[in-house]
């Protein structure tokens, strides 16, 4: 089924219930599948139409929300971009996808405009939301206006087997790829999961996480599937005041990575079970260490705690059942529903319990491979069993115990994970090797309490007065937020392989491990 | 007081969010959060420099945006904390 469908069935079935919550606005489905409607309206007169790309360039607001609906609507498919990014990335992902629309909001809009200057894109149009004066930045399409119109989606003939979404990960060439999702991909997954969990009607999921990750994003679509309520929070920056969000609106659900869990772990006097409507809490990009989850069943005694796993390529494949997490804290489970997994050899065969090979993924919701990259698809997906099906070769060495269940061991590649979000080494690489005043660079990441990894970085200056704040500030202004290095340590060479190849290895081995 | 607070709070934020870029400062009223000068970390790392810098001792519901999200609001949250210390 088209994913779209489900709202417009829910606002059918479900009118006057709240679907979203977010920055003080309440819609209900009713309203959310109007502004959807009009605004996918209002993206086909500015060009949108089946088979397009619309870019989803906005934090955790209603918009987005909207947006991500609309672009459905008008038969194209969304794709989802972290609202830190900045100008040149984006013109990257403007000329790989080149996408009819970007959808953002005004203090975005001139980053959006710079993409859009860089990649020659100038048939792109950008559509932006106010600004918090009401205001919409000149040259933009006023956001406002469209959800205004009255008007009608599109017939745009669209099916279940088209593009949906296109999401962007970190690709360990340094570029971004483009992870094509149909929305029979996201129909299994988001199917899969809601069954896992158990999540009904009556759900109310808190969301901090960004809806341009895909466990955020998925917290949308399986929210509106179930015709339950999302409350959207833009940040964990406060965490007590997610967690009187939460009491507020009977937070039934919590998703987190082990970085928030790790922020909770520093809080001083929360009282145990101050949210008592929370039913589950879900974790992923790496399984949680015991004392969070002590920590988290001590705060949260009635919530049961899903340990999963997964990547953008395959959105979830793993989990851990709830009542295991005690006996196996560093596992993430087992295959979830309607999916199948397997630790195979060099030779792609299985190889037995205990041993350590890489993760096989074969299921309905693998990935259709990266836009317009056949090379790094056929790297991912290779032949299966029948000859109509691939299965994805995750790149994670993982391996299981005796009765089945996985641990993640490291990756194949360098590709660092840090506060849940996968980052290539030479992307970052690239840009402290574009600083005038740095000769060359290796980044690696190092084992933080809070972060997973922290981003490291050494750096041979050719300046000597360059400082380490300096070369922060320079990745700041060029990566997103998160792939800014922690530290920076300047040496005269960087460490060498014996055949004489810089090392990120060695560089993680030659430094000392964050407090 | 409360501008030498607020000069002081500037002063770290400058120094540890904008890495010594005093030209993105934030205006006094401007969220840090949403406007992406801090994130979560940086808000374990702002309390530990008000908790040093100004000997206040905050719990966790002190932690919150009405307190921290702006540089008017962590100038008046200091500012009413340490009159309420000395009186």
């Amino acid at each position: 089924m088209r994913m779209e469908r489900f709202l417009t069935e829910n606002a059918r079935r479900l009118g006057g219930k709240t679907a979203l919550v977010a920055g003080g606005r309440r819609l209900t489905y009713a309203e959310l599948d109007a502004l959807s409607d009009r605004l996918a309206a209002g993206l086909a007169d500015a060009g949108v139409g089946r088979g397009d790309r619309v870019l989803i360039f906005m934090d955790n607001c209603w918009e987005a929300a909207v947006s991500i609906f609309a672009a459905l609507k008008a038969g194209a498919a969304f794709s989802p971009v972290n609202p830190s990014t900045k100008a040149e990335k984006l013109a990257y992902i403007v000329g790989n996808c080149r996408p009819a629309a970007v959808v953002t909001q005004a203090r975005l809009c001139g980053v959006a405009a710079q993409a859009r200057t860089l990649a020659k894109a100038e048939a792109m149009a950008i559509v932006s939301a106010a600004a918090p004066g009401g205001a919409c930045p000149a040259g933009a399409i006023p956001l406002p206006d469209l959800l205004e119109a009255d008007a009608s989606p599109p017939a745009h003939g669209g099916i279940d087997v088209d593009l949906g979404m296109l999401i962007y990960t970190s690709g360990s060439t340094g570029r971004p790829k483009g992870v094509m999702m149909t929305h029979r991909n996201m129909d299994a997954a988001s199917e899969s999961i809601t069954g896992l969990l158990e999540n009904r009607e009556d759900d109310v999921i808190l969301s901090v996480l960004p809806l341009s990750f895909n466990y955020g994003l998925y917290q949308l679509l399986m929210s509106v599937r179930l015709g339950a309520t999302l409350v959207l929070e833009k940040s964990f920056a406060f965490p007590q005041a997610i967690f009187e969000r939460m009491r507020e609106e009977g937070a039934t659900g919590f998703p987190l990575v082990p970085t928030m869990s790790a922020m909770v772990l520093q809080m001083r006097d929360l009282a145990p079970d101050h949210v008592p409507s929370l039913r589950y809490i879900t974790n992923t990009a790496a399984a949680l260490p015991p004392t969070h989850i002590a920590q988290l069943r001590e705060l949260f005694p009635r919530a049961r705690i899903y340990s999963m796993y997964g990547l953008t390529e395959c959105k979830r494949c793993t989990c851990l059942p709830p009542e295991e997490i005690e006996r196996r804290p560093g596992s993430v489970g087992i295959a979830i529903p309607n999916t199948e997994v397997f630790v195979v050899g060099e030779d792609g065969l299985p190889v037995p319990r205990g041993e350590v090979g890489e993760l096989v993924v074969r299921g309905p919701l693998v990935m259709q491979g990266y836009w317009g990259n056949p090379e790094a698809s056929a790297q991912m997906l290779r032949p299966g069993f029948n000859p109509w099906e691939k299965v994805l070769y995750t790149g994670d060495l993982f391996r299981a115990d005796a009765d089945g269940f996985l641990y993640f061991v490291s990756r194949k590649d360098d590709i660092i994970k840090t506060r849940g979000e996968k980052v290539a080494p030479k992307e970052v690489e690239a840009v402290l090797q574009a600083h005038p005043g740095i000769a060359d660079a290796v980044v690696f990441g190092v084992p933080d309490p809070v972060l997973g990894h922290a981003i490291a970085a050494m750096v041979v200056a050719l300046d000597p007065a360059l400082t380490e704040r300096e070369v922060v500030r320079h990745c700041a202004a060029n990566l997103e937020d998160f792939m800014v290095p922690r530290s920076i340590e300047f040496r005269t060479e960087l460490p060498k392989t014996d055949t004489g190849k810089v090392s990120r290895r060695l560089a993680a081995e030659n430094v000392e491990p964050a407090e | 007081m409360t501008d030498t607070i607020k000069d002081n709070v500037r002063g770290f934020v400058v120094e540890n969010f904008l890495f010594g870029d005093a030209a993105q400062a934030p205006a006094d009223a401007e969220s840090l959060i949403e406007n992406g000068i801090m994130d979560s970390t940086g808000v374990l790392e702002l309390v530990a420099f008000i908790e040093e810098r100004f000997g206040i001792a905050m719990a966790d519901s002190d932690i919150v945006p009405a307190n921290l999200d702006t540089l008017d609001r962590i100038a008046a949250f200091v500012a009413a904390r340490t009159a309420s210390a000395a009186a």
